[in-house]
Protein backbone atom coordinates (compact mmCIF):
# COMPACT_ATOMS: atom_id res chain seq x y z
CA UNK A 1 0.00 0.00 0.00
CA UNK A 2 1.26 3.52 -0.82
CA UNK A 3 1.89 5.83 2.12
CA UNK A 4 -0.26 8.96 1.99
CA UNK A 5 0.57 12.49 3.14
CA UNK A 6 -1.33 15.75 3.45
CA UNK A 7 0.86 18.31 1.69
CA UNK A 8 -1.47 21.31 1.63
CA UNK A 9 -4.56 22.54 3.43
CA UNK A 10 -6.96 25.47 3.53
CA UNK A 11 -10.39 26.53 4.72
CA UNK A 12 -12.73 29.48 4.49
CA UNK A 13 -13.95 31.50 7.44
CA UNK A 14 -16.85 29.51 8.91
CA UNK A 15 -20.09 31.37 9.62
CA UNK A 16 -23.03 33.06 7.94
CA UNK A 17 -21.22 33.88 4.69
CA UNK A 18 -23.96 35.90 3.00
CA UNK A 19 -21.61 37.17 0.32
CA UNK A 20 -20.50 33.70 -0.78
CA UNK A 21 -22.29 30.90 -2.62
CA UNK A 22 -21.39 27.21 -2.70
CA UNK A 23 -18.97 27.60 -5.60
CA UNK A 24 -17.28 30.65 -4.05
CA UNK A 25 -16.71 28.74 -0.81
CA UNK A 26 -15.20 25.64 -2.40
CA UNK A 27 -13.11 27.70 -4.84
CA UNK A 28 -11.62 29.68 -1.94
CA UNK A 29 -10.81 26.60 0.16
CA UNK A 30 -9.43 24.72 -2.86
CA UNK A 31 -7.22 27.60 -3.94
CA UNK A 32 -5.85 28.01 -0.41
CA UNK A 33 -5.02 24.30 -0.23
CA UNK A 34 -3.28 24.23 -3.62
CA UNK A 35 -1.32 27.39 -2.79
CA UNK A 36 -0.26 25.99 0.59
CA UNK A 37 0.96 22.78 -1.12
CA UNK A 38 3.02 24.84 -3.56
CA UNK A 39 2.00 22.60 -6.45
CA UNK A 40 0.45 23.29 -9.80
CA UNK A 41 -3.23 22.61 -10.46
CA UNK A 42 -2.27 20.24 -13.26
CA UNK A 43 -0.56 17.93 -10.74
CA UNK A 44 -4.00 17.08 -9.31
CA UNK A 45 -5.55 13.94 -10.77
CA UNK A 46 -8.91 13.62 -8.97
CA UNK A 47 -11.28 15.28 -6.48
CA UNK A 48 -13.37 13.80 -3.68
CA UNK A 49 -15.88 16.31 -2.31
CA UNK A 50 -17.96 15.86 0.84
CA UNK A 51 -21.40 17.47 0.69
CA UNK A 52 -24.49 16.41 2.57
CA UNK A 53 -27.40 18.12 0.94
CA UNK A 54 -26.84 20.90 -1.58
CA UNK A 55 -29.99 19.60 -3.28
CA UNK A 56 -32.16 20.45 -0.28
CA UNK A 57 -30.19 23.50 0.89
CA UNK A 58 -29.80 25.34 -2.43
CA UNK A 59 -31.50 23.10 -5.02
CA UNK A 60 -28.16 22.12 -6.53
CA UNK A 61 -27.17 18.54 -7.27
CA UNK A 62 -24.29 17.25 -9.40
CA UNK A 63 -21.88 18.66 -6.87
CA UNK A 64 -18.88 16.57 -7.99
CA UNK A 65 -18.70 18.24 -11.39
CA UNK A 66 -19.56 21.62 -9.84
CA UNK A 67 -16.52 21.43 -7.53
CA UNK A 68 -14.15 20.60 -10.42
CA UNK A 69 -15.69 23.46 -12.41
CA UNK A 70 -15.51 25.94 -9.52
CA UNK A 71 -11.82 25.32 -8.84
CA UNK A 72 -10.93 25.23 -12.53
CA UNK A 73 -9.90 21.58 -12.59
CA UNK A 74 -12.35 20.17 -15.16
CA UNK A 75 -12.01 17.64 -16.84
CA UNK A 76 -10.46 15.53 -14.05
CA UNK A 77 -12.67 12.98 -12.25
CA UNK A 78 -14.59 14.53 -9.36
CA UNK A 79 -16.81 12.52 -7.01
CA UNK A 80 -19.32 13.78 -4.46
CA UNK A 81 -19.31 11.77 -1.24
CA UNK A 82 -22.34 11.78 1.08
CA UNK A 83 -22.64 10.36 4.57
CA UNK A 84 -24.71 13.08 6.25
CA UNK A 85 -22.49 15.02 8.73
CA UNK A 86 -19.63 12.57 8.06
CA UNK A 87 -19.52 13.43 4.34
CA UNK A 88 -16.22 15.30 4.75
CA UNK A 89 -14.52 12.56 6.75
CA UNK A 90 -15.67 9.97 4.25
CA UNK A 91 -14.45 12.10 1.31
CA UNK A 92 -11.05 12.20 3.02
CA UNK A 93 -11.11 8.42 3.37
CA UNK A 94 -12.11 7.85 -0.28
CA UNK A 95 -9.31 10.19 -1.36
CA UNK A 96 -6.88 8.39 0.96
CA UNK A 97 -7.90 4.97 -0.42
CA UNK A 98 -7.41 6.15 -4.00
CA UNK A 99 -3.75 6.95 -3.31
CA UNK A 100 -3.09 4.11 -0.86
CA UNK A 101 -4.48 1.71 -3.48
CA UNK A 102 -2.08 3.03 -6.10
CA UNK A 103 -4.68 4.58 -8.40
CA UNK A 104 -3.58 8.23 -8.14
CA UNK A 105 -0.49 10.19 -7.04
CA UNK A 106 -2.11 13.50 -6.03
CA UNK A 107 -5.76 14.22 -5.22
CA UNK A 108 -7.88 16.84 -3.44
CA UNK A 109 -10.25 15.96 -0.59
CA UNK A 110 -12.69 18.77 0.00
CA UNK A 111 -15.92 19.48 1.79
CA UNK A 112 -18.51 22.22 1.46
CA UNK A 113 -21.95 23.15 2.74
CA UNK A 114 -24.04 26.26 2.06
CA UNK A 115 -26.73 26.22 4.76
CA UNK A 116 -27.90 29.80 5.32
CA UNK A 117 -29.74 30.34 2.03
CA UNK A 118 -32.87 28.65 3.46
CA UNK A 119 -34.92 29.22 6.61
CA UNK A 120 -33.90 27.52 9.85
CA UNK A 121 -36.96 25.22 9.75
CA UNK A 122 -35.90 23.90 6.36
CA UNK A 123 -32.34 23.37 7.59
CA UNK A 124 -33.73 21.36 10.52
CA UNK A 125 -35.88 19.24 8.25
CA UNK A 126 -32.95 18.55 5.93
CA UNK A 127 -30.65 17.63 8.82
CA UNK A 128 -33.42 15.34 10.08
CA UNK A 129 -32.80 13.36 6.91
CA UNK A 130 -29.57 12.14 8.53
CA UNK A 131 -31.82 10.14 10.82
CA UNK A 132 -34.55 7.72 9.77
CA UNK A 133 -37.22 9.57 7.79
CA UNK A 134 -39.94 6.90 8.10
CA UNK A 135 -39.44 5.75 11.70
CA UNK A 136 -37.98 8.79 13.53
CA UNK A 137 -38.64 12.03 11.63
CA UNK A 138 -42.24 10.99 10.79
CA UNK A 139 -43.00 10.93 14.54
CA UNK A 140 -41.71 14.47 15.09
CA UNK A 141 -38.07 13.70 15.86
CA UNK A 142 -35.66 16.57 15.34
CA UNK A 143 -31.94 16.06 15.19
CA UNK A 144 -31.31 17.58 18.65
CA UNK A 145 -34.06 15.34 20.07
CA UNK A 146 -32.17 12.17 19.10
CA UNK A 147 -28.99 13.36 20.85
CA UNK A 148 -31.17 14.54 23.75
CA UNK A 149 -32.39 10.99 24.25
CA UNK A 150 -28.78 9.77 24.19
CA UNK A 151 -27.98 12.41 26.82
CA UNK A 152 -30.98 11.45 28.99
CA UNK A 153 -29.96 7.79 28.94
CA UNK A 154 -26.29 8.69 29.67
CA UNK A 155 -27.43 10.74 32.67
CA UNK A 156 -29.59 7.81 33.84
CA UNK A 157 -26.90 5.14 33.43
CA UNK A 158 -23.79 7.07 34.54
CA UNK A 159 -24.95 10.06 36.57
CA UNK A 160 -23.78 12.57 33.96
CA UNK A 161 -25.10 16.07 34.73
CA UNK A 162 -26.31 19.02 32.65
CA UNK A 163 -23.40 21.07 34.05
CA UNK A 164 -20.97 18.47 32.70
CA UNK A 165 -22.61 18.73 29.27
CA UNK A 166 -22.33 22.52 29.48
CA UNK A 167 -18.61 22.26 30.33
CA UNK A 168 -17.98 20.86 26.82
CA UNK A 169 -19.49 23.97 25.21
CA UNK A 170 -17.53 26.30 27.51
CA UNK A 171 -14.25 24.52 26.68
CA UNK A 172 -14.87 24.52 22.92
CA UNK A 173 -15.76 28.22 22.89
CA UNK A 174 -12.56 28.90 24.84
CA UNK A 175 -10.62 27.22 22.00
CA UNK A 176 -12.74 28.84 19.30
CA UNK A 177 -11.91 32.26 20.78
CA UNK A 178 -8.32 31.60 19.63
CA UNK A 179 -9.34 30.62 16.09
CA UNK A 180 -9.90 33.56 13.72
CA UNK A 181 -11.73 31.29 11.23
CA UNK A 182 -14.28 30.11 13.83
CA UNK A 183 -17.94 31.09 13.52
CA UNK A 184 -18.06 32.03 17.23
CA UNK A 185 -14.58 33.29 18.18
CA UNK A 186 -15.58 34.22 21.73
CA UNK A 187 -15.84 32.65 25.17
CA UNK A 188 -19.05 31.73 26.98
CA UNK A 189 -19.72 30.91 30.64
CA UNK A 190 -21.25 27.84 32.24
CA UNK A 191 -24.09 30.02 33.45
CA UNK A 192 -24.85 31.24 29.92
CA UNK A 193 -25.09 27.64 28.69
CA UNK A 194 -27.30 26.59 31.61
CA UNK A 195 -29.60 29.58 31.11
CA UNK A 196 -29.88 29.27 27.33
CA UNK A 197 -33.28 28.34 25.92
CA UNK A 198 -34.44 24.72 25.87
CA UNK A 199 -34.23 22.94 22.51
CA UNK A 200 -34.87 19.28 23.39
CA UNK A 201 -34.42 18.56 27.10
CA UNK A 202 -31.85 18.19 28.52
CA UNK A 203 -30.15 19.95 25.57
CA UNK A 204 -30.22 23.73 25.47
CA UNK A 205 -29.36 26.14 22.67
CA UNK A 206 -25.71 26.40 23.72
CA UNK A 207 -25.35 22.60 23.81
CA UNK A 208 -25.94 22.61 20.04
CA UNK A 209 -23.65 23.29 17.10
CA UNK A 210 -24.83 26.07 14.79
CA UNK A 211 -25.95 26.38 11.16
CA UNK A 212 -22.88 27.30 9.15
CA UNK A 213 -21.58 28.05 5.66
CA UNK A 214 -18.05 26.96 4.92
CA UNK A 215 -15.59 24.86 2.97
CA UNK A 216 -12.26 23.15 3.60
CA UNK A 217 -9.78 21.25 1.45
CA UNK A 218 -6.60 19.18 1.79
CA UNK A 219 -4.18 17.98 -0.87
CA UNK A 220 -3.11 14.34 -0.53
CA UNK A 221 -0.07 12.83 -2.22
CA UNK A 222 1.82 9.56 -2.31
CA UNK A 223 5.16 9.36 -0.49
CA UNK A 224 7.52 9.93 -3.42
CA UNK A 225 5.63 13.03 -4.61
CA UNK A 226 5.12 14.37 -1.07
CA UNK A 227 8.81 14.15 -0.19
CA UNK A 228 9.72 15.92 -3.43
CA UNK A 229 7.51 18.97 -2.93
CA UNK A 230 6.88 19.26 0.82
CA UNK A 231 9.19 19.88 3.81
CA UNK A 232 6.60 19.14 6.47
CA UNK A 233 4.08 16.57 5.28
CA UNK A 234 1.45 15.23 7.68
CA UNK A 235 1.05 11.49 7.24
CA UNK A 236 -2.27 9.69 7.38
CA UNK A 237 -1.24 6.56 9.27
CA UNK A 238 -4.66 5.08 9.97
CA UNK A 239 -8.15 5.24 8.46
CA UNK A 240 -11.29 3.55 9.78
CA UNK A 241 -14.93 3.64 8.71
CA UNK A 242 -17.91 1.80 10.20
CA UNK A 243 -21.69 1.88 9.95
CA UNK A 244 -24.61 1.09 12.28
CA UNK A 245 -28.41 1.07 12.06
CA UNK A 246 -29.85 4.27 10.62
CA UNK A 247 -32.33 4.67 13.47
CA UNK A 248 -31.01 5.32 16.97
CA UNK A 249 -33.68 3.09 18.57
CA UNK A 250 -32.42 -0.01 16.72
CA UNK A 251 -28.95 0.11 18.29
CA UNK A 252 -27.45 -2.19 20.89
CA UNK A 253 -26.76 0.90 23.04
CA UNK A 254 -27.88 4.53 23.05
CA UNK A 255 -24.86 5.74 25.02
CA UNK A 256 -22.09 4.00 23.04
CA UNK A 257 -21.55 4.59 19.33
CA UNK A 258 -20.43 1.15 18.18
CA UNK A 259 -19.46 2.65 14.80
CA UNK A 260 -17.04 5.03 16.57
CA UNK A 261 -15.51 2.18 18.56
CA UNK A 262 -15.02 0.03 15.48
CA UNK A 263 -13.68 2.80 13.21
CA UNK A 264 -11.26 3.84 15.99
CA UNK A 265 -10.08 0.27 16.49
CA UNK A 266 -9.36 -0.14 12.77
CA UNK A 267 -7.59 3.22 12.44
CA UNK A 268 -5.49 2.78 15.59
CA UNK A 269 -4.48 -0.77 14.69
CA UNK A 270 -3.32 0.40 11.27
CA UNK A 271 -1.40 3.31 12.85
CA UNK A 272 0.03 1.03 15.55
CA UNK A 273 -1.03 3.31 18.41
CA UNK A 274 -3.16 3.28 21.56
CA UNK A 275 -5.43 6.13 22.72
CA UNK A 276 -2.74 7.20 25.24
CA UNK A 277 -0.35 8.09 22.41
CA UNK A 278 -2.73 10.63 20.85
CA UNK A 279 -1.49 14.20 21.45
CA UNK A 280 -4.67 15.95 20.33
CA UNK A 281 -8.03 15.14 18.75
CA UNK A 282 -10.82 16.77 16.81
CA UNK A 283 -14.02 14.90 17.69
CA UNK A 284 -17.59 15.23 16.47
CA UNK A 285 -19.31 17.52 19.01
CA UNK A 286 -22.50 18.30 17.07
CA UNK A 287 -24.05 18.36 20.56
CA UNK A 288 -22.21 18.43 23.89
CA UNK A 289 -23.30 14.86 24.70
CA UNK A 290 -21.70 13.73 21.43
CA UNK A 291 -18.23 14.83 22.64
CA UNK A 292 -18.75 13.03 25.95
CA UNK A 293 -19.66 9.80 24.12
CA UNK A 294 -16.75 10.33 21.70
CA UNK A 295 -14.01 10.65 24.33
CA UNK A 296 -15.36 7.47 25.94
CA UNK A 297 -15.82 5.46 22.73
CA UNK A 298 -12.41 6.48 21.33
CA UNK A 299 -10.92 5.26 24.60
CA UNK A 300 -9.52 8.43 26.21
CA UNK A 301 -11.58 7.61 29.34
CA UNK A 302 -13.72 4.69 30.50
CA UNK A 303 -17.41 4.51 29.54
CA UNK A 304 -19.40 6.76 31.84
CA UNK A 305 -16.47 8.96 32.92
CA UNK A 306 -16.57 11.41 30.00
CA UNK A 307 -18.78 13.99 31.69
CA UNK A 308 -16.63 14.22 34.81
CA UNK A 309 -13.43 14.29 32.73
CA UNK A 310 -14.77 17.20 30.67
CA UNK A 311 -15.78 19.14 33.79
CA UNK A 312 -12.36 18.43 35.36
CA UNK A 313 -10.60 20.00 32.36
CA UNK A 314 -9.02 16.77 31.14
CA UNK A 315 -9.46 17.84 27.49
CA UNK A 316 -8.63 21.55 27.83
CA UNK A 317 -6.12 23.21 25.50
CA UNK A 318 -3.25 22.90 28.04
CA UNK A 319 -4.07 19.30 29.03
CA UNK A 320 -2.45 16.01 27.96
CA UNK A 321 -5.10 15.37 25.27
CA UNK A 322 -6.57 18.66 24.04
CA UNK A 323 -9.86 17.95 22.26
CA UNK A 324 -11.35 20.24 19.61
CA UNK A 325 -8.61 22.88 19.54
CA UNK A 326 -10.36 24.45 16.51
CA UNK A 327 -13.39 25.18 18.69
CA UNK A 328 -15.07 22.00 17.45
CA UNK A 329 -18.39 21.94 15.70
CA UNK A 330 -19.80 23.97 18.59
CA UNK A 331 -17.66 27.12 18.26
CA UNK A 332 -15.83 26.76 14.93
CA UNK A 333 -19.17 25.94 13.27
CA UNK A 334 -20.61 22.94 11.46
CA UNK A 335 -21.05 23.26 7.69
CA UNK A 336 -21.96 19.58 7.65
CA UNK A 337 -20.15 18.40 4.50
CA UNK A 338 -17.02 20.44 5.32
CA UNK A 339 -16.60 19.48 8.98
CA UNK A 340 -14.66 16.24 8.43
CA UNK A 341 -12.15 18.03 6.20
CA UNK A 342 -11.86 20.98 8.60
CA UNK A 343 -10.86 18.49 11.29
CA UNK A 344 -8.01 17.27 9.04
CA UNK A 345 -6.99 20.89 8.32
CA UNK A 346 -6.84 21.71 12.06
CA UNK A 347 -4.86 18.58 12.94
CA UNK A 348 -2.45 19.30 10.05
CA UNK A 349 -1.86 22.88 11.24
CA UNK A 350 -1.28 21.61 14.77
CA UNK A 351 1.22 18.91 13.70
CA UNK A 352 3.07 21.42 11.50
CA UNK A 353 3.21 23.97 14.32
CA UNK A 354 1.06 26.49 12.45
CA UNK A 355 -1.87 26.77 14.89
CA UNK A 356 -0.80 30.12 16.32
CA UNK A 357 -2.49 31.02 19.65
CA UNK A 358 -4.04 27.58 20.07
CA UNK A 359 -0.85 25.65 19.23
CA UNK A 360 -0.47 22.42 21.21
CA UNK A 361 3.15 21.81 22.31
CA UNK A 362 4.99 18.76 20.91
CA UNK A 363 2.05 17.62 18.83
CA UNK A 364 3.13 14.48 16.94
CA UNK A 365 0.02 12.33 16.67
CA UNK A 366 -3.51 13.63 16.03
CA UNK A 367 -6.87 11.97 15.61
CA UNK A 368 -10.02 13.11 13.78
CA UNK A 369 -13.45 11.63 14.47
CA UNK A 370 -16.42 12.45 12.23
CA UNK A 371 -19.95 11.10 12.78
CA UNK A 372 -22.92 10.91 10.41
CA UNK A 373 -26.46 11.09 11.75
CA UNK A 374 -26.91 9.88 15.30
CA UNK A 375 -24.05 7.40 14.79
CA UNK A 376 -24.97 5.38 11.69
CA UNK A 377 -21.61 6.38 10.17
CA UNK A 378 -18.30 7.00 11.90
CA UNK A 379 -15.00 7.85 10.23
CA UNK A 380 -11.74 8.04 12.19
CA UNK A 381 -8.30 9.07 10.93
CA UNK A 382 -4.92 9.06 12.65
CA UNK A 383 -2.33 11.62 11.56
CA UNK A 384 1.37 11.67 12.34
CA UNK A 385 4.47 13.77 11.74
CA UNK A 386 6.39 10.52 11.24
CA UNK A 387 5.88 8.43 8.12
CA UNK A 388 4.83 4.87 8.91
CA UNK B 1 -42.25 23.03 3.50
CA UNK B 2 -42.14 19.50 4.89
CA UNK B 3 -41.36 16.73 2.47
CA UNK B 4 -44.64 16.03 0.70
CA UNK B 5 -45.48 12.36 0.99
CA UNK B 6 -47.16 10.39 -1.76
CA UNK B 7 -50.37 8.50 -1.04
CA UNK B 8 -48.59 5.22 -1.76
CA UNK B 9 -45.81 5.99 0.75
CA UNK B 10 -48.42 6.49 3.47
CA UNK B 11 -50.58 3.51 2.44
CA UNK B 12 -47.73 0.99 2.46
CA UNK B 13 -46.94 1.71 6.13
CA UNK B 14 -50.52 1.24 7.39
CA UNK B 15 -49.89 -2.26 8.85
CA UNK B 16 -47.05 -0.95 11.05
CA UNK B 17 -48.43 2.47 11.91
CA UNK B 18 -52.09 1.51 12.49
CA UNK B 19 -51.79 -2.03 13.83
CA UNK B 20 -48.14 -2.35 14.98
CA UNK B 21 -47.58 -5.34 12.71
CA UNK B 22 -43.99 -6.34 12.16
CA UNK B 23 -41.73 -9.40 11.84
CA UNK B 24 -39.64 -11.63 14.10
CA UNK B 25 -37.01 -14.31 13.55
CA UNK B 26 -38.12 -17.72 14.78
CA UNK B 27 -34.56 -19.05 14.59
CA UNK B 28 -33.18 -16.78 17.32
CA UNK B 29 -36.42 -15.38 18.78
CA UNK B 30 -35.60 -11.72 18.04
CA UNK B 31 -38.53 -9.34 17.47
CA UNK B 32 -38.07 -6.44 15.03
CA UNK B 33 -39.85 -3.12 14.74
CA UNK B 34 -40.09 -1.91 11.97
CA UNK B 35 -40.12 -5.24 10.08
CA UNK B 36 -36.99 -6.77 8.59
CA UNK B 37 -37.03 -9.17 5.66
CA UNK B 38 -34.20 -11.22 7.11
CA UNK B 39 -32.47 -11.43 10.47
CA UNK B 40 -29.06 -9.66 10.61
CA UNK B 41 -27.82 -12.33 13.06
CA UNK B 42 -29.18 -15.54 11.50
CA UNK B 43 -29.04 -14.28 7.91
CA UNK B 44 -29.57 -17.29 5.60
CA UNK B 45 -30.91 -19.34 8.51
CA UNK B 46 -33.55 -16.67 9.30
CA UNK B 47 -37.12 -17.86 9.69
CA UNK B 48 -39.15 -14.68 9.36
CA UNK B 49 -42.67 -14.66 10.80
CA UNK B 50 -45.23 -11.88 11.15
CA UNK B 51 -46.44 -10.69 14.55
CA UNK B 52 -48.53 -7.85 15.94
CA UNK B 53 -47.01 -6.12 18.97
CA UNK B 54 -49.14 -6.17 22.12
CA UNK B 55 -48.50 -2.45 22.37
CA UNK B 56 -47.12 -2.35 25.89
CA UNK B 57 -43.61 -1.51 26.98
CA UNK B 58 -41.34 0.78 28.97
CA UNK B 59 -39.75 4.15 28.29
CA UNK B 60 -36.07 3.54 27.41
CA UNK B 61 -35.26 7.25 27.00
CA UNK B 62 -37.17 10.46 26.31
CA UNK B 63 -36.91 14.16 25.59
CA UNK B 64 -39.24 17.14 25.76
CA UNK B 65 -39.03 18.99 22.44
CA UNK B 66 -39.32 22.79 22.56
CA UNK B 67 -37.98 23.61 19.09
CA UNK B 68 -40.22 21.52 16.83
CA UNK B 69 -39.80 20.01 13.46
CA UNK B 70 -41.71 21.92 10.79
CA UNK B 71 -45.34 20.79 10.89
CA UNK B 72 -45.29 20.15 14.66
CA UNK B 73 -45.44 23.80 15.81
CA UNK B 74 -48.85 23.40 17.47
CA UNK B 75 -47.64 20.43 19.51
CA UNK B 76 -44.86 22.06 21.58
CA UNK B 77 -43.74 21.12 24.05
CA UNK B 78 -44.12 17.49 22.99
CA UNK B 79 -42.53 14.35 24.37
CA UNK B 80 -40.57 12.02 22.12
CA UNK B 81 -39.41 8.68 23.47
CA UNK B 82 -37.67 5.46 22.61
CA UNK B 83 -40.03 2.77 23.88
CA UNK B 84 -38.83 -0.77 24.56
CA UNK B 85 -41.75 -3.04 23.69
CA UNK B 86 -42.47 -6.07 25.90
CA UNK B 87 -41.47 -8.22 22.90
CA UNK B 88 -37.99 -6.62 23.06
CA UNK B 89 -37.91 -4.35 19.99
CA UNK B 90 -37.32 -0.62 20.53
CA UNK B 91 -39.08 2.13 18.56
CA UNK B 92 -39.37 5.91 18.46
CA UNK B 93 -42.77 7.45 19.20
CA UNK B 94 -44.43 10.38 20.93
CA UNK B 95 -45.77 10.07 24.48
CA UNK B 96 -49.12 11.77 25.04
CA UNK B 97 -51.50 12.39 27.94
CA UNK B 98 -48.53 12.47 30.30
CA UNK B 99 -47.61 14.97 33.01
CA UNK B 100 -44.10 16.22 32.26
CA UNK B 101 -43.18 15.87 35.97
CA UNK B 102 -44.03 12.17 35.85
CA UNK B 103 -41.68 11.38 32.97
CA UNK B 104 -38.99 8.87 33.80
CA UNK B 105 -36.96 6.09 32.25
CA UNK B 106 -38.60 2.72 32.95
CA UNK B 107 -42.12 4.16 33.02
CA UNK B 108 -44.70 1.56 31.76
CA UNK B 109 -46.62 2.74 28.69
CA UNK B 110 -49.25 1.40 26.30
CA UNK B 111 -50.10 2.20 22.72
CA UNK B 112 -52.82 4.61 21.61
CA UNK B 113 -53.83 5.57 18.07
CA UNK B 114 -53.44 9.27 17.29
CA UNK B 115 -53.03 11.89 14.64
CA UNK B 116 -49.32 12.64 14.06
CA UNK B 117 -49.31 15.51 11.55
CA UNK B 118 -50.92 16.80 8.41
CA UNK B 119 -49.49 18.08 5.18
CA UNK B 120 -49.54 21.84 4.70
CA UNK B 121 -52.41 23.24 2.70
CA UNK B 122 -54.74 20.25 3.07
CA UNK B 123 -52.37 17.39 2.48
CA UNK B 124 -52.68 13.85 3.79
CA UNK B 125 -53.40 13.53 7.52
CA UNK B 126 -50.94 11.11 9.07
CA UNK B 127 -52.03 8.73 11.84
CA UNK B 128 -49.95 6.29 13.84
CA UNK B 129 -49.17 4.95 17.28
CA UNK B 130 -48.30 7.14 20.23
CA UNK B 131 -47.80 5.87 23.77
CA UNK B 132 -49.44 6.87 27.02
CA UNK B 133 -48.71 5.96 30.66
CA UNK B 134 -50.51 2.83 31.86
CA UNK B 135 -52.93 4.31 34.37
CA UNK B 136 -51.98 3.92 38.00
CA UNK B 137 -48.45 2.77 37.09
CA UNK B 138 -46.87 6.05 36.08
CA UNK B 139 -45.47 7.07 39.48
Amino acid sequence: MEKVAIIGMGMTKFGECWDKGLRDLIAEAGAKAVTSAGIDGKDIQAIYGGNMSAGRFIGQEHVGALIADAIGLSPIPSTRVEAACASGGLALREAYLSIAGGIYDVVVAGGVEKMTDVYTEQVSLTLGGAGDQEWEVFHGATFPSLYAMMARRHMHDYGTTEEQLAAVAVKNHSNGAKNPLAQFPFEITLEQVMKSSKVAEPLKLLDCSPITDGAAAVILAKESFAKKVCDNPVWITGSGHATDTLALDDRRSMTTLDATKLATKVAMKQAGITPKQVDLAEVHDCFTIAEICAVEDIGFVKKGEGGKAEADGMFDLNSDIPVNTSGGLKACGHPVGATGIKQAVEISWQLRGEADKRQVKDANIGLAHNVGGSGATAVVHVFSREVR
Amino acid sequence: MPHRKSLASVWRRIPQRYRMESTMCETCGTYFFPPRNFCPTCRRKSKIKHYAAKGTGKVYSYTVIHVPQEGFELEIPYVLAVVELDEGAKLTAQLCDVDLEDLKIGMPVEVTFRRISEGKGGGIIHYAYKFTPISGQNK
